[in-house]
């Protein structure tokens, strides 16, 4: 009964703050315990999926079940000039993008 | 130019000829037109007459005629127009001008469009009223106190209000088609893969289709006609040929057989709504196509599912505005933590955080296989119901949305709620399916009614040809 | 009987070698200007779209049948997500449950002349980042896409290795067999080949496995040795003196010569794995696989056993011949030359494999063939130059690309072992080294080695020494 919604658990502010640490989302206190109130909400309608009978059925990654083997050839095509690259970059240095330093 | 006058691509064209004027005036005077009705509607982000000059310039430099030539098309500002501004209605991607078009651009401007980008939407295309855009809201031409629906809502409105002739939106859970109904008129979203995704900035990319948004059934299949085809830069767009949709509009619907789901006139509806669904059922049946009840039984966990679905994909395919490569940065981070979540979180709106946060979790590990993987199994149950509906018919008729154009403000403090409209669009979008709504007269307050079909993988001409022999004998 | 059991496990990614990027027309060549190879699919701009480059595939068949895998029926791609700034998407293709092989192996020669299998537990396709650089004093970082998209094949091996040196020994042996597929270079100091190791130690004959630290920063097969001697050590003075040793990161520091804990927090690796919604499925069916198969040059492993048997070469010098498949290639295209493998290897072990090693080249950038080097061989066996001569007549031959006997020619270097002449200048030395010929004969050996010098003077280098020698003891009556 491991993978049943119900047995999660409810969504807690701790949940929140990790998932959001996960998303690279800074939250204050406020607003995870929004999140918190909304997501719990939301999920707690879709806890219905526990019911469907699903045993047996194959999960749809694509939803043309023909689709497969889409291959392009081994070919130069052209690439962008760096200006063009880093056109819309924040911050460039030379033809760089420009980060704060990573440790 | 008055609504009157034109009521689509042919009409247009027939006015542009009686125009003894060049495109490039023509298009300042058609940018004129968008901007003054912008102010009351706001479809438009923001209106650049210049540009739509030079583009005019471009079109009339080509001696080859397109079908679309000189037409004016709104692009939904989620769709990439090559070195114009393309933001999907966020802070996040702020001055953000693709170096590329979008493949279906690519398309139009061989016909002859004239490009109107940035129309307005919910911000990456989450909502359902077009109230979640950074750039304001834009109101409903038929009653401005209320939403045109969404996220395509700029797309809808500018098309209702005759700011532009024809538009193209975005449809993952209804995007397309719930705006068209709640602004009167017609949207499109095609089977998935029909038409290229390349250039459209992804939400959820197992349901995303590109469509049209137009005023007559016809317009809706020359436009789907040309922005059809396989495309070697998406693996998903099928290598299938394009047929003449426009071809399918003289048929006929004696002895189609239409099936009417149960599931899809539940409590609910509103009661206006309902009234004009049921008079256009009459309408078919008049026509000379059979109706049979059927059932769809997985429909009630159409938005559980896609509530799963959708928001993991978007979550995966948002983590890329990180401020590093492009789009908004943060001022206040010193080292790259900080950037990355202050960027987000001041580039972000509510909605984007929300799903986003939503997606991470069912993502998550000890979340995947009772959330995602489930939901995946779900959907998979989803498109059985349809297989087993084509087999007893041709078409689905039903509702578009389950209410008429809702004031501006009045479900954004409750998400669920929000998402609860989409619960008539969103099973065409988990099955693949191809689905078009049709104006169906006047609710409440002359607010307009969408009716929908539906019909399956690639029957695109079939979902023509109901909605045509509608649309000319209602 | 060793207290403590070391267990290794290696991580391997290879790049493979095609000419474009994994999922887009971007160029992967090496070294090029920073962000001049990229396009919007590979830089993760806003609605772009992957497309599955085929020759990816056909190259990571090809290297997963030479290293015995099982390959897959189906496969897929599937996102592993987490943040960096070379990661442009924030995600990167890759593959989690439907990868493109399972379950192979390779045999290693270990140094006491055993061999011991290494098994594979599998090897998938996944798409690399880019570069970030850091000078040095500033607070800020650089970023280089070009390098994001190129197509790697990463190859998990079985916890099977017991010492650095087996690790080293595994490295090896997946380098070669990879290289003489052509589908990669292998080149760790060009970032070809990345290996990241993960090593725990235990008490000998426990059943369960020490805690495991990932090592990484490893930049060459050195550094991995090194590496893992150090860490063996470092776990097993810990478990000596009862410490714990915490499963974690640790970098390699070459200059240090230790180890060091990333203290660095970091993600909690939640990948959040779900299948790629951007790319389909791929079926590999049994007729890819054999056109593949058909495709695939003789591997080290057979060619070495092939060497021994046919040339009657030592398993050491086999070794040596096939460790480069072209310098294998060139050793048998010379013995069809010249049917002599015993002195065709020596010749390519030793003068040749010099010359490629001091120009730092490969078998075709040196350029000279294969029938050239046969009849130099063949030339200082016949006694018509000598052995040194040969060398010079090589190194000649490479520089001035001339045949050999035109070099001879050009440089008189034909020896002089007509008996005749040689006869002559035998008799000159003897007469002007009357005190050298007494000395001889009284029997100091050195004066011979004198007197042949002499001839050889005299004959400015071209006489045959052996010739003169006996030449020399027969007219001194001291004939052997």
């Amino acid at each position: 009964m491991a993978d049943n919604i119900n047995n999660r658990g409810l969504i807690t502010e701790d949940v929140v703050k990790h998932v959001a640490s996960l998303s690279r989302l800074s939250l204050d206190a406020d607003n995870v315990a929004r999140f918190q109130r909304q997501l719990a909400h939301i999920l707690e309608y879709i806890v219905q999926l526990d019911e469907v009978d699903i045993k047996g059925v194959p999960p749809t990654s694509h939803v043309l079940s023909s689709m497969k083997d889409v291959f392009r050839e081994d070919e130069l095509k052209p690439s962008l000039m760096p200006d063009e690259a880093l056109s819309n970059a924040p911050e460039r240095q030379g033809d760089f993008f420009k980060v704060p330093r990573v440790i | 130019m008055t609504d009157t006058d034109i009521n689509g691509i042919d009409s247009y064209k027939k006015w542009m000829e009686l125009q003894k004027e060049p495109l490039t005036s023509l298009a300042g005077t058609i940018a004129e037109n968008i901007s003054r009705v912008n102010k009351d509607i706001h479809a438009f982000i923001s209106v650049e007459k210049d540009t739509l000059e030079k583009r005019a310039g471009r079109i009339e430099a080509k001696n080859k005629k397109g079908r679309l030539w000189g037409v004016p098309v709104a692009t939904k500002d989620n769709i990439c127009v090559k070195g114009e501004l393309t933001t999907c209605a966020s802070r996040i991607l702020e001055g953000f001008r693709p170096p590329y078009s979008a493949t279906v651009v690519e398309k139009l401007e061989e016909e002859g469009a004239l490009i109107v980008a940035r129309a307005n939407m919910d911000e990456f295309a989450f909502g359902s009223s077009c109230e979640t855009s950074c750039y304001g809201v834009t109101r409903n031409p038929c009653d401005t106190s209320r939403i045109p629906g969404g996220s395509s809502g700029g797309s809808a409105a500018a098309v209702a209000a005759g700011q532009v002739v024809a538009a193209l939106g975005s449809d993952t859970g209804g995007s397309i088609r719930q705006p068209a109904a709640l602004c009167g008129v017609v949207g499109l979203k095609p089977t998935y893969g029909r038409v290229s995704r390349y250039g459209l900035i992804a939400f959820a990319s197992s349901l995303d289709q590109i469509g049209p948004l137009t005023r007559n059934v016809a317009d809706s299949a020359l436009m789907l006609e040309v922005i059809s085809g396989h495309d070697k830069m998406d693996s998903t767009s099928v290598e299938r040929p394009v047929p003449k949709y426009t071809d399918s509009l003289a048929k006929d619907i004696k002895g189609l057989t239409i099936g009417i789901p149960k599931e899809y006139f539940t409590s609910g509806i509103d009661d206006d709504v309902n009234e004009r669904v049921h008079a256009a059922i009459d309408v078919i049946k008049r026509l000379g196509a059979k109706t049979i009840d059927i059932s769809l039984p997985h429909t009630k966990y159409a938005v559980s599912c896609y509530y799963i679905i959708a928001p993991a994909e978007a979550s995966s395919n948002l983590a890329r505005y990180d401020g590093v490569h492009y789009g908004y940065r943060t001022k206040k981070a010193d080292n790259l933590i900080d950037m990355y979540t202050f960027s987000r979180n001041e580039g972000f709106g509510e909605e984007a955080k929300r799903r986003i946060l939503l997606g991470t979790y069912s993502l998550s590990s000890g979340y995947y296989e009772a959330y995602y993987l489930k939901a995946q199994k779900v959907r998979t149950r989803i498109t059985e119901d349809f297989n087993k509906a084509f087999a007893v018919c041709d078409a689905i008729l039903t509702p578009t949305s389950p209410t008429t154009a809702f004031k501006i403000g009045e479900k954004t403090d409750d998400p669920l709620k929000m998402y609860l409209s989409d619960i008539f669009t969103i099973p065409a979008n988990l099955a693949g399916i191809p689905a078009i709504s049709v104006p169906c007269g006047k609710g409440n307050g002359g607010l307009p009614v969408g009716v929908q079909f539906m019909a399956k993988p690639f029957a695109e001409e079939t979902l023509f040809r109901v909605a045509h022999a509608y649309e000319r004998g209602k | 009987m060793d207290k403590y059991e070391t267990v290794i496990g290696l991580e391997v990614h290879v790049q493979l070698a095609t000419v474009t990027k994994a999922f887009c027309g971007c160029s992967i060549k090496f070294g090029a200007a920073p962000n001049t190879h990229v396009c919007p699919v590979c830089l993760g701009l806003p609605g772009v779209l992957p497309v599955f480059n085929r020759k990816v595939l056909e190259y990571g068949i090809k290297a997963a049948i030479a290293l015995g895998c099982d390959i897959q029926k189906r496969m897929k791609f599937d996102r592993k997500n987490y943040y960096y700034p070379d990661l442009p998407k924030n995600y990167q293709i890759s593959q989690f449950d439907m990868p493109l092989a399972y379950k192979g192996k390779v045999t290693v020669s270990l140094k006491d002349g055993t061999a011991k299998d290494i098994g594979i537990t599998r090897a998938h396709v996944e798409e690399d980042a880019g570069k970030l650089l850091h000078a040095a004093g500033e607070a800020a970082s650089y970023v280089d896409l070009n390098r994001t998209g190129t197509p790697l094949l990463e190859i998990v091996s079985e916890p099977d290795m017991r010492s650095p040196e087996e690790a080293d020994a595994y490295l090896n042996v997946l380098k070669r067999t990879i290289k003489y597929l052509e589908v990669s270079d292998c080149n760790m100091e060009e970032g070809s080949l990345r290996c990241d190791a993960n090593i725990s130690v235990r008490l000998a004959g426990a059943k369960t496995l020490g805690s495991k630290v990932e090592i990484k920063n490893m930049n060459s097969f050195k550094a991995v040795r090194d590496a893992l001697a150090y860490e063996e050590e470092r776990q097993r003075d810990m478990l000596e003196d009862g410490a714990r040793i915490a499963q974690e990161t640790r970098l390699w520091d070459e200059i240090k010569g230790v180890t060091a804990s990333m203290r660095s927090k970091e993600e909690s690796h939640d990948y959040r794995y779900f299948p790629e919604p951007d790319l389909v499925p791929f079926e590999i069916p049994a007729e890819l696989v054999e056109t593949v198969r058909l495709t695939m040059p003789e591997l080290p492993q057979a060619k070495k056993k092939r060497f021994i048997e046919e040339y009657a070469l030592s398993e050491k010098d086999a070794d040596v011949l096939v460790e480069d498949r072209c310098v294998a290639e060139f050793f048998e295209e010379t013995v069809k030359c010249l049917p002599d493998g015993q002195s065709v290897s020596n010749w390519v072990r030793g003068e040749y494999m010099m010359h490629l090693n001091e120009r730092h080249t490969d078998v075709k950038g040196l350029g000279i063939g294969a029938s050239d080097l046969a009849r130099i061989i063949q030339l200082a066996k016949d006694g018509k130059i000598s052995g040194l001569a040969a060398k010079e007549v090589l190194r000649a031959c490479i520089d001035e690309k001339k045949s050999p006997d035109a070099i001879v020619a050009e440089r008189g270097l034909e020896q002089v072992s007509d008996e005749g002449e040689l006869e002559r200048i035998v008799d000159n030395v003897l007469a002007a080294n009357v005190k050298s010929a007494d000395d001889f004969k009284k029997g100091k050996e050195n004066a011979l080695s004198f007197l042949v010098g002499q001839v050889m003077k005299l004959s400015k280098g071209k006489a045959n020494p052996k010739i003169a020698g006996s030449m020399l003891r027969k007219k001194l009556g001291m004939e052997k």
